[in-house]
């Protein structure tokens, strides 16, 4: 299965849609425990890219990722806009010009990705943020993929995974982000950004379903 | 929501447009990316930007001008302006002798001023940071994003502005900012929650006998509920992890500052600057210099913050020194 820069426009396209969609949804949950803005920005974000792609110069699959980088760190604001906008730029380095993509070139990406927030977040693990819904699923990811060697089995089970990151983050004492300044009364609450991450995994399994599918 | 606007998603850039005509004489408005500059930039000194989620004002916006701010730069309501923003400001008030980046402590300011710093860097641009991180709320910084910058920015913006404006060099101000950050400490508490124009619903809710104490500046609930106590109390509560905190001692000079965040009158201000000078009197501090009213606030939120700095005598100096911005304006 190879992953085209169509593909890449669909998953943009469905990121966007989903966002809209849990823009209350992301607010709430940001509001719990930050500054109600979550969702907000991020939907501005999104919606400034679909207002780009169409008149995007370089289409391939990595300038497709860059640009999305740029407009969300030129956009979104907050902490949300440079941890993602770091993330689609590091996953467009990782690419470069590859005009299709398949299982391993993915995985590459998404691991950049994660180096890039936890670099530009000086966060790891725990401390209830969007780390700990996305590196689990890469981990999961890996760790499929290598025993079955089916990109869609192992992006099931990742996004599987990055659910129950997510939800693990309810729990958790918040250690960084806005979140920390609540100490004890972080918890209980699920962390935006792991919610935000769960549903851009969900929009790359269903892009990954209508690539399998030809 | 009961608000005067027109369309929640216009309000940032139709205040802009409204500062920049009632106050043509010191500032202008760029747009897109938005910030605020001072008329004439550059001048011929270091330049000294700030920048911050709008929602705060006068912060930062009103204190661009003579002998403070050359830009500053407004994000969305309570959300951290984005790289290019800083970055075009930056380049805007270059004269060639550095600019210094005044960064609130957040963990989305950080990040993107860190971004324009270096972009400003790959361009030639010699920028210097400081970040303020004055909240004694936030206790357990190890285990935070760190304290919180908030109202010791105020203070610092005014005091380093008046340096560059002496002509004073890039490491010069950096180090002066920095002094004043270190011997500056905060805490604040709310009567009422705010609502961010987009979300149309309140941060937190808060019962009528309910007071929120060690609050920020962006709607965020604080670290604990208490019931609501006279002002004396109130004061207390402020000033002791101040006072503790740096600490400040018997026989120190400071500026007290006593904040209105948004929707408090200026007659509780006064109410409560009545007990911080009380308090700072019983343990021998003496109020050197004082700024009273609101100048850092979180949109309508009824409550009061209190920030201390010691000073020394260049300290006093800069303060004392003239400065016309929208928001602040003596000495000429």
């Amino acid at each position: 299965m190879q992953i085209t820069a169509d593909h890449v426009i669909r998953f943009l396209q469905l990121v966007a849609e989903r966002v809209k969609e849990q823009r209350d949804y992301l607010t709430k949950l940001d509001a719990a425990i930050g500054d109600a803005d979550h969702g907000v920005n991020l939907d501005r974000g999104f919606s400034t890219v679909m207002s780009k792609l169409p008149t995007a110069t370089d289409r391939s699959i990595s300038g497709l990722l860059k640009l999305t980088g740029m407009t969300l760190i030129s956009t979104v604001g907050g902490a949300s806009g440079p941890l993602y906008g770091t993330a689609f730029l590091r996953a467009g380095t990782a690419i470069g010009d590859r005009a299709t993509i398949g299982a391993e070139e993915l995985i590459a990406a998404l691991s950049a990705a994660l180096d890039g927030i936890q670099t530009r977040g000086k966060a790891t693990r725990g401390e209830k943020t969007m780390i700990d819904a996305i590196a689990p699923a890469i981990d999961t990811l890996k760790e499929q993929y290598a025993a079955s060697g089916d990109l869609l089995v192992a992006m099931r089970a990742a996004v599987a995974a990055c659910e129950q990151g997510m939800i693990a983050t309810e729990p958790m004492l918040a250690t960084k982000g806005r979140a920390s300044y609540l100490g004890e009364r972080s918890i209980g609450h699920r962390d935006p950004g792991a919610a935000s991450a769960y549903l851009m995994a969900q929009a790359l399994l269903e892009t990954i379903e209508r690539a399998a599918q030809g | 929501m009961k608000k005067l606007i027109n369309a929640p998603e216009n309000v940032v850039k139709e205040a802009l447009a409204g500062m920049a005509i009632a106050h043509a004489d010191l500032i202008q408005v760029h747009f897109d990316p938005d910030y605020i500059v001072r008329v004439g930039a550059p001048h011929n000194k270091v330049g000294v930007i700030s920048g911050g989620g709008s929602g705060h004002e006068p912060m930062h916006g009103g204190f661009v001008g003579y002998g403070m701010l050359d830009a500053a730069c407004p994000g969305a309501v309570f959300t951290s302006p984005v790289p290019d923003q800083m970055l075009a400001a930056t380049k805007a008030v270059n004269a060639g002798k550095g600019v210094l980046h005044v960064v609130k402590n957040y963990t989305g300011d950080v990040m993107n001023f860190e971004m324009a710093a270096e972009l400003a860097a790959a361009e030639g641009i010699e920028v210097a940071s400081v970040i303020t991180n004055d909240d004694v709320a936030v206790e357990n910084s190890t285990w935070t994003a760190g304290r919180r910058g908030v109202g010791v920015t105020v203070l610092l913006e005014k005091i380093v502005g008046a340096a560059a404006e002496a002509g004073a060099d890039l490491a010069t101000c950096k180090a002066i900012a920095e002094r004043v950050n270190a011997n500056g400490r905060s805490m604040g508490m709310a009567l009422t929650p705010c609502t961010v124009p987009q979300a149309g619903k309140p941060g937190f809710e808060l019962a009528e006998d309910e007071m929120e104490v060690g609050i920020g500046i962006h709607g965020e609930p604080g670290r604990r509920r208490e019931k609501l106590a006279p002002a004396r109390d109130i004061a207390e509560m402020l000033a002791g992890p101040i006072l503790e905190d740096l600490p400040f001692k018997s026989g120190d000079a400071v500026l007290a500052f006593v904040n209105g965040m948004g929707g408090t009158p200026l007659i509780e201000l006064y109410v409560m600057y009545n007990e911080l000078a009380r308090i700072l009197k019983d343990r021998n501090i003496t109020i050197a210099r004082s700024l009273v009213g609101s100048y850092i606030t979180s949109l309508e939120m009824a409550g009061v913050s209190f920030t201390l700095l010691r000073l020394d005598d260049e300290m006093i100096k800069l303060w004392d020194a003239p400065v016309h911005t929208p928001a602040l304006r003596w000495g000429m």
